[in-house]
């Protein structure tokens, strides 16, 4: 009967933790384009540099 | 002024930025025929190649890219211009409008989470507790779960509740009842009654149920508000690409790209041929035709010079324009009709949607049975502890819960169903009101026709006069002329243009060769007499010869026909009402098999006939896509429009249809009516459990456990009933 004390706070936290996570995907966008990310999961190509000035050199190379 | 339109944008981006000069400023465009993948690629890599551009996501679902830029070095229109280059057609949205039904949405969405976690954990002890309660569960264990489950329900309880204690609050506040008075009642009673009965150690505790009713009800509303939120995007997204980008010309001769939205009244603006016009002005530069079809109904294009009106969304036919802006509330035409829509939306019932309407019927039961229950126990002498337990009981059991899912799930259900279907679904209730329906009025020009002419009798015109004729029509851009080319392609496979024809605007087309004039065009230009009758005609002559006629009319939708005969079957009366002559619309009647039909009618003799079939008790669907035909949308118990329809006809309609076919119209109808006995069936399944469970919560039998088992299987065995609807 012990074991229950720590039993149920822990199912408790691993569920809360679930429940963290759908949160924060949430918070961080991934849900606001769920048909879009079907996609990307098949994308080969790297994703492009969101640094500009670390990549201008490599998008006019990729223009040509 | 402000100067240039480059700079004024520049000036309206820095405004909303100025807390950071430096921080990069956000767009979002509406990308049209973004399907797939690769689509979604090319977007963002265009984007992203635009110098000044910091960051692209376009979203597959929503039909938009964001972009993060730096408003120094770049504007909307070049974006749009980069986008433009690789085939997307992209159009900008204004940012206010687009923000405020997606944080609802997830507001929502996060309150789901949190109820649905607190439901399974609660559940899950529940249960322990339930199958404990045979005698093997030691007293003590069995309380410490129940106050374990009050330390989950309490803080979930007063997080995911608010949405319904907001909306409750000031339903009463306005002496209002709505659905969420007895949910809420129920949840805060049970919350409370369930404390009350954990601190005595007594077996009726309700936290389960109180969580579960929450995360269903939370289900419901989320539904519901994804669906506005799809149906609003979709249709903000239709209506930013119609107004499209504008070329205006500086006072120095310099040409600029700015959304239509942003024009202002002053600027002048160079729409080239084959472009819509931008927005409502003057003509302050060449002379040339053109279609007016989407604003009056009227197939045959119009000259414009020097001074003429010209209204948004016409489009120019012959030669470029120079076009100065006026502003909208002067232009008479477009005043009216927006007055027109604004008394047709006043004077039309306001249509309550069937929850509002169940809930009205409901409401006063679910309490007044509770209030019984409670009322009925202590007259038979129990406590009122017991008494208050039993009628909590009963609350629950009534709580909407398979009510509150029975109409979003359907609705989703039969949207998504749409969607597919090539239909969007503007406004969600109008999937309801299209149900009630039983008379449908099609407007004639760009509804049941496609507003294209097409050569009448083309068999009977000599071979040689239609190459000839053809040969001087092809460099023209007016509708005759390329109906004209087509008929000839079509019978003689390729036509030969010929060189140094003039065009008058308005008049025709004129070739000199060394055997005479070649004219083509309207009567008075061939210097004939005009033969009258019922269709539009333009003449051909060659020099001396005698003159001849060629005759157009405009193209039926493929399906039209069949699409009435559709709808006739199905029991509707159809009707046709049209602003063009009375002859056209008769014969346009005849051939796809309408009875009633009216002519020469302008939108507020629509609004009457409209309002004349109202006061007899029927309910009319108005399709129609003219901005003639946007009170009559307005005014009328449901509205369809194609998607090519007038941005105010658009803004108007329930549902907007994409494609040449007509069916949708058909198809529509149908799935609101498959929607709406959907709906009533799951109002009937929630009736039944209420039947059997209420006389049993009445007299105190309900558990805990039997009103959890009952609540989770009437929402799950309502919403398996809608997913009948997307299937098929």
């Amino acid at each position: 009967m012990t074991s229950l004390a720590w039993l149920v706070p822990s199912a408790l936290f691993l569920g809360g933790m679930g429940l963290a996570a759908f949160l924060w995907s949430l918070r961080t966008g991934q849900f606001d384009d769920l048909d879009g990310a079907a996609y990307r999961a098949l994308e080969d190509e790297p994703p492009l540099d969101p640094n500009p000035s670390r990549d201008k050199k490599a998008r006019s190379s990729r223009a040509k | 002024m402000t100067g240039s339109p480059a700079g004024r944008l520049k000036d309206s981006v820095s405004l909303e930025t100025e807390s950071a000069a430096l921080k990069p400023a956000t767009m979002t465009l509406a990308v049209d025929d973004m399907h797939c993948g690769a689509c979604l690629r090319t977007v963002e890599r265009a984007a992203m190649r635009v110098a000044g551009v910091e960051t692209a996501r376009a979203s597959l679902a929503a039909k938009r890219v964001t972009v993060t830029y730096d408003p120094a070095e770049v504007s909307e229109a070049d974006v749009i211009g980069a986008l433009d280059r690789v085939g997307f057609e992209a159009a900008p949205i204004e940012s206010a409008k687009q923000d405020r039904g997606d944080q609802r949405q997830r507001y929502l969405l996060r309150r789901v989470a949190v109820a649905g976690f607190a439901a399974m954990n609660i559940m899950l002890i529940s249960i322990a507790v339930w199958s404990g309660e045979s005698g093997d569960m030691e007293p003590a264990l069995a309380q410490m779960f129940r106050w374990l489950s009050a330390l989950i329900a309490l803080p979930t309880v007063v997080y995911a509740g608010e949405p319904f204690f907001a909306s409750a609050l000031s339903a009463l506040k306005g002496r209002r009842l709505n659905m969420d008075v007895p949910i809420s009642l129920a949840i805060i009673l049970a919350t409370a009654m369930s404390v009350y009965q954990t601190t005595r150690a007594s077996e009726q505790v309700y936290f389960d149920a109180a969580v579960m009713l929450l995360f269903f009800l939370l289900v419901g509303r989320y539904l519901d508000e994804a669906l506005r939120v799809r149906a609003r995007g979709e249709a903000q997204n239709l209506l930013s690409l119609q107004t499209g980008i504008a070329t205006v010309i500086a006072e120095d001769g310099t040409q600029s790209k700015v959304p239509a939205n942003a024009l202002r009244p002053g600027d002048r603006i160079l729409v080239a041929v084959g472009e819509r016009v931008g927005a409502d002005g003057v003509v302050v530069g060449g002379v040339g035709e053109i279609d007016q079809s989407l604003i009056t109904g009227e197939t045959m294009p119009v000259a414009v010079e020097d001074g003429t009106v010209v209204y948004a969304g016409t489009l120019n036919l012959t030669r470029s324009l120079e076009i100065e802006v006026t502003a909208s509330d002067n232009a008479t035409l477009l005043a009216e009709i927006s007055r027109l829509m604004m008394a047709a939306e006043q004077g039309k019932a306001r249509y309550r949607v069937l929850a509002d309407r169940a809930a009205q019927i409901y409401s006063p039961a679910v309490h007044g049975l509770g209030l019984a229950t409670f009322a009925g126990w202590l007259a038979f002498g129990a406590t009122w502890q017991t008494a208050l337990t039993y009628a909590i009981a009963v609350l629950i059991i009534t709580c909407p819960c398979a009510l509150a899912l029975a109409v979003p799930v359907v609705q989703i259900a039969a949207a998504s169903r749409l969607f597919k279907r090539g239909v969007m679904v503007k406004v969600p209730d109008g999937l309801e009101r299209i149900a009630e329906v039983d008379t449908v009025v099609f407007d004639k020009t760009g509804t049941l026709t496609l507003g294209q002419p097409r050569l009448l009798d083309a068999d009977t015109v000599p071979s040689e006069t239609l190459a000839a004729a053809a040969a001087l029509a092809s460099g023209s851009r007016h509708p005759f002329s390329q109906a004209l080319v087509a008929a000839a392609k079509e019978r003689l496979g390729s036509v030969q243009a010929a060189k140094d024809v003039q065009e008058t605007p308005g008049e025709g087309l004129l070739l000199v060769t060394p055997d005479g004039e070649e004219r083509l065009g309207s009567a008075a230009w061939c210097g004939v007499e005009s033969a009258g009758g019922d269709t539009a005609e333009v003449w051909y002559r060659h020099g001396e010869a005698p003159p001849l006629r060629f005759r157009f009319a405009d193209i039926l939708r493929p399906d039209a026909a069949e699409t009435v005969a559709a709808l006739e079957k199905r029991g509707l009366a159809v009707a046709l009402l049209s602003g063009d002559r009375d002859a056209v619309v008769a014969r346009t009647a005849e051939d796809v098999g309408i009875g009633e039909f009216a002519g020469q009618l302008k939108p507020a003799g629509k609004i009457a006939w409209l309002e004349d079939r109202a006061s007899e008790g029927r309910k009319v669907l108005m399709v129609g896509d003219g901005l003639n035909d946007a009170p009559a949308l307005a005014a009328a118990h449901a509205s369809i429009s194609p998607a090519t329809a007038a941005d105010l006809s658009q803004r108007a309609a329930d549902f907007i249809f994409q494609g040449r076919p007509l069916d949708p119209v058909v198809e529509t109808i149908e799935t609101g009516s498959r929607a709406r006995r959907m709906a009533f069936q799951n109002f009937g399944v929630a009736l039944v459990y209420n039947a059997i469970c209420v006389p049993l919560a009445m007299l105190g039998f309900v558990t805990p456990l039997i009103a959890a088992v009952v609540m989770s299987s009437s929402s799950i065995l309502v919403t398996l009933n809608a997913t009948r609807l997307a299937r098929r």
